[in-house]
């Protein structure tokens, strides 16, 4: 390296230093300590001692991780396709130029604003079997069909389901990422579609999906690495019940970590979340060549 | 060509379904304000009517004071919080973007890859061990983290990769001709970046102010670890020990306090409505 490049390389790292102290002390040091703490028995109070792959091979035998791990995959496989559907559809007709078009993008964008704290009490208050507004909504129709509402967060059957509505209501968001993309894509496209004789399905499909899939690809690896975290919400409204069908995967790490104070095992529970992580992101990138369509490339 | 009618009848659905996807938007938040001005017997009425007889705003007093008495406290402890993440995110994220973005060295690129990937880390992965090096810092130093704020804001004055993403994106855009006219003039690197990429980058810092005060209001998981006193607890901690310990639930009350918890970000947003929208939109620019 010339003078000049060393010159360069300590201006640089100077000015990355935060970054750099930031990533060892509250990132790296954590991961690897979180990698020994899942190979060790510890509680806090005492040192870790070392146990190997027990903790992991407890977590096989362990019905209550299974079940978390299948709680949040039902929710992931119900709310990822179904917040992909609705945010890229709101999108689209947020994108056709209509009198009002400003007011119409603040309005949807206004839910994602809210606090998780207030959009759980509200929520808790909506899907009230008795008094919420969705079942008062549904009265006349439920009269007529000689049926009682739902129970939405009261039943096993029905909590995941309800999350995953409740979770579209604040898609905005991922909509105002969209719409962006929707912007870029070249008038002409569709003009010369036009010309051609493709009617508007037909350019959804053959001009717009295409042109953002990049953006669709960005929304789907953000939504995968956000709902495997998912722990806010769930605490918040239904506490993991009833019956820990909406005992997220977080969920039982928190309460491995902080309520059992069992820190290795959580830590395991942990390491594996990250690998899931890792491997969905991965087959994402992995199919994405196929699908994703990258302009000028 | 399409007719005229095909044409009209084509933005009449549009326009249907806008309002009806703007409806579904907007009906559980004036159904909340709705509850939150109504007495105890008109929430169980049916049907439910939406503008109540009489405005309860004595309902927001009752959120505020009385058995709710850390409100004001919990507000408190929540700004301090989010002011000193703002602060550190936003000072911080613009140094580490501008040495990403502005000075050449070897090395760079990769760990610019490196940055980026962290934002697939799991925060679940981090707070165990985070939580074991606190508690060993309040142990081995004279200075207590654990049961105080300083886990939730001290970090944030390290960069936080979607900040420094987001501002060496914007700082790229700079043309380096400005930076070069000032070094011929005499002006460090320092000095360029403080007096001339800081100044020129408005708006992509109050972008990245505005989403970690959002980040720093919502945060819940964060406060929950490693906050222990109520006194110290931030506003969603507080309102969520509150709410699950209600026996029959004051909806109206509740709901009072969810429309004093919205209000400062929805307020925030009205004034910088542009900056939100165009930050958002940008996030997303680069698969």
């Amino acid at each position: 390296m010339t003078r000049g490049e060393i010159r360069n390389l300590l201006k640089g790292l100077a000015f990355l230093s935060p970054w750099l102290i930031g990533f060892g002390v509250f990132m790296f040091l954590p991961i690897v300590l979180s990698m020994y703490y899942s190979l060790c028995d510890y509680n806090l109070l005492q040192s870790p001692a070392f146990i190997g792959a027990e903790n992991y091979r407890a977590l096989i035998h362990d019905g209550i991780f299974w079940k978390s791990l299948r709680v949040t995959l039902l929710y992931a496989a119900i709310s990822l396709p179904a917040g992909l559907v609705v945010s890229l559809g709101v999108a689209v007709l947020l994108n056709v130029s209509v009198r009002g078009q400003a007011i119409f993008r603040t309005i949807i964008f206004v839910p994602s604003l809210v606090p998780t704290i207030a959009a759980a009490m509200l929520w808790r208050w909506m899907f009230n079997q008795r008094l919420g507004l969705i079942n008062r909504a549904l009265e006349p129709l439920l009269e007529l069909l000689h049926k009682s509402g739902p129970p939405w967060l009261a039943q096993s059957a029905w909590v995941i389901p309800s999350l995953a509505l409740m979770s579209l209501w604040s898609v905005g968001n991922t909509v105002i990422i969209y719409l962006a993309g929707l912007q870029d894509v070249p008038r002409e496209l569709y003009e010369a579609a036009e010309l051609d004789g493709a009617g508007k399905r037909q350019q959804l499909w053959h001009v717009t999906i295409p042109m953002i899939s990049p953006v669709i690809f960005f929304n789907l690896v953000m939504a995968i690495i956000g709902i495997l975290q998912v722990f806010d919400t769930p605490f918040m409204m239904t506490h993991g019940g009833p019956n820990r069908a909406s005992y997220f995967y977080t969920f039982y790490l928190y309460d491995s970590a902080f309520t059992y104070l069992k820190m290795g095992y959580a830590s395991a529970m942990a390491w594996i979340q990250l690998l899931l992580v890792l491997v969905l992101t991965g087959i994402a990138f992995g199919t994405s060549k196929r699908w994703v369509y990258y302009q000028g490339k | 060509m399409k007719s005229v009618r095909e044409k009209f009848w084509a933005s009449v659905t549009t326009y249907a379904a806008l309002v009806v996807i703007c409806a579904l938007a907007m009906i559980p938040l004036l159904w909340m304000v709705s509850t939150s001005l109504k007495s105890d017997s008109e929430i169980v009425e049916s049907p439910p009517r939406w503008i109540p007889d009489k405005l309860m705003w004595d309902n927001y007093r009752l959120a505020i004071s009385s058995e709710w008495a850390h409100f004001p406290l919990w507000t408190r402890n929540t700004l301090i919080i989010a002011v000193l993440a703002v602060i550190g995110t936003t000072f911080s994220s613009a140094v580490v973007a501008y040495g990403f973005a502005k000075i050449r060295f070897r090395g760079r690129g990769p760990l610019f890859t490196l940055m980026l990937s962290t934002m697939m880390i799991p925060f679940p992965v981090l707070m165990v061990p985070l939580f074991g090096i606190f508690v060993w810092l309040g142990a081995h130093t004279p200075i207590q983290w654990l049961g105080t704020a300083k886990p939730l804001w001290v970090p944030s004055w390290f960069g936080s990769a979607f900040s420094i993403f987001l501002l060496r994106q914007f700082f790229t855009t700079i043309p380096d001709e400005l930076s070069e006219a000032a070094r011929i003039d005499g002006c460090s690197v320092w000095g360029i970046f403080w007096r001339i990429i800081l100044p020129l980058s408005r708006p992509a810092l109050s972008v990245v102010a505005l989403f970690t005060f959002m980040w720093a209001w919502r945060d819940f998981l964060g406060p929950l670890i490693f906050l222990q006193r109520p006194t110290q607890y931030t506003l969603s901690l507080g309102l969520q020990t509150l709410q699950s310990q209600h026996g029959s639930t004051p909806w109206n009350q509740l709901m009072a306090a969810s429309v004093l918890v919205i209000l400062p970000v929805l307020v925030l947003f009205f004034i910088a409505q542009k900056t939100f929208i165009e930050g958002i939109a940008t996030t997303g620019m680069k698969g």
